[in-house]
């Protein structure tokens, strides 16, 4: 299915957020989620089953001020 | 001592992290100013560059507190899930809470400041609210939970110094036992001296050292000055006259005439 990750679409395979993480790349990197607008918190990622077309946010430690 | 949630700080200078020249210069710059708060934000992470860990790795080498910030948001909603993904990621209950008002000059939106501020506090955050000198916003936000108030000197960025000294003075008179940090529009050292002269607690900067010349040696003057500034602040600054006062003795002159 087609999702939408960062404001880029992307393919995958897997049907969780988990899974579709780890297709994309983010094994082990210190992120925070989102899934349309709402927080998806690390322990829920695996259990949150995903439909093409939705957005997704993936958010990691930046510089700030 | 400057204490914050619970937190007791030696050092009254809090530092950004963006805007450097280079990873190796912000981290010389926060060792040598000797900040032991430093913000950061969150941002999109691509899976192929992983370029924000490489970032969080570099802070972490640092061993000094983090405080993560929501800029950019706009809305109440954007601001308390953003602070829910920071708390998530940096592990800590503290939140710089930004929510802009204005895109020119990046005032905050105040009335959406104390709504997130209400959320954040009842959830358990501890809330930096990034405000204006406006004494019945303090109000509220203090009401909403909040235990430190952020003011700012100017405009993020602009380098302006304290805009609004006076009103600054109030929110110390008002607020005589709530930590104020000031926070953003400062450009150079002096700027904070000010500030601390007038009573805050501390300063939060970034542009003023990361776009210095010499962003390390900036970071060091900026750390003297808000120690000279806290240091009359305790000493008791005299009061100014409109007339001159002779500082030598009047008081067995000779007469030469």
């Amino acid at each position: 299915m087609r999702i939408l990750v960062n404001g880029d679409w992307h393919e995958v395979q897997a049907r969780d957020l988990a899974g579709a993480l780890a297709e994309l790349g983010y094994v082990g990197a210190v992120i925070a989620t989102a899934v349309n607008g709402e927080f998806v918190p690390q322990d829920r990622r695996a259990g949150l089953s995903l439909k093409g077309g939705e957005r997704i946010e993936v958010l990691a430690p930046m510089q700030g001020g | 001592m400057l204490e914050l949630y619970g937190k007791t700080l030696s050092s009254r200078l809090l530092l950004g992290t963006s805007r450097y020249p280079s990873p190796a210069i912000l981290q010389e710059a926060v060792r040598t100013c000797g900040a032991q708060v430093v913000t950061v934000s969150l941002r999109r992470e691509s899976g192929a560059e992983r370029s924000g860990q490489a970032f969080w790795s570099l802070v972490r080498d640092l061993d000094v507190a983090v405080l993560p910030n929501t800029a950019g948001c706009h809305t109440v909603k954007e601001a308390v899930t953003t602070a829910h993904m920071a708390r998530e990621v940096f592990g800590t209950p503290w939140i710089k809470l930004e929510v802009t008002g204005d895109d020119e000059l990046l005032q905050p939106d105040v009335f959406g400041l104390v709504e997130a501020a209400r959320i954040l506090c009842a959830e358990g955050f501890e809330v930096f609210p990034y405000t204006t000198e406006d004494l019945g916003v303090a109000h509220r936000l203090l009401e909403a939970g909040c235990r430190v108030l952020m003011p700012w000197g100017a405009p993020i960025g602009s380098g302006r110094g304290l805009a609004n000294p006076w009103a600054l003075c109030a929110l110390r008179t008002r607020f005589a036992d709530v930590p104020l940090i000031v926070d953003a529009g400062l450009g150079v050292p002096s700027h904070a001296a000010t500030a601390m002269e007038l009573g805050c607690d501390g300063v939060l900067l970034n542009t003023a050292v990361a776009q210095a010349g010499d962003p390390v040696k900036m970071a060091g003057a900026f750390a003297r000055a808000v120690e000279a500034g806290r240091m009359a602040y305790l000493a008791g600054p005299m009061e100014p006259r409109d007339l001159a006062v002779p500082s030598t003795p009047t008081l067995g002159k000779a007469f030469l005439a």
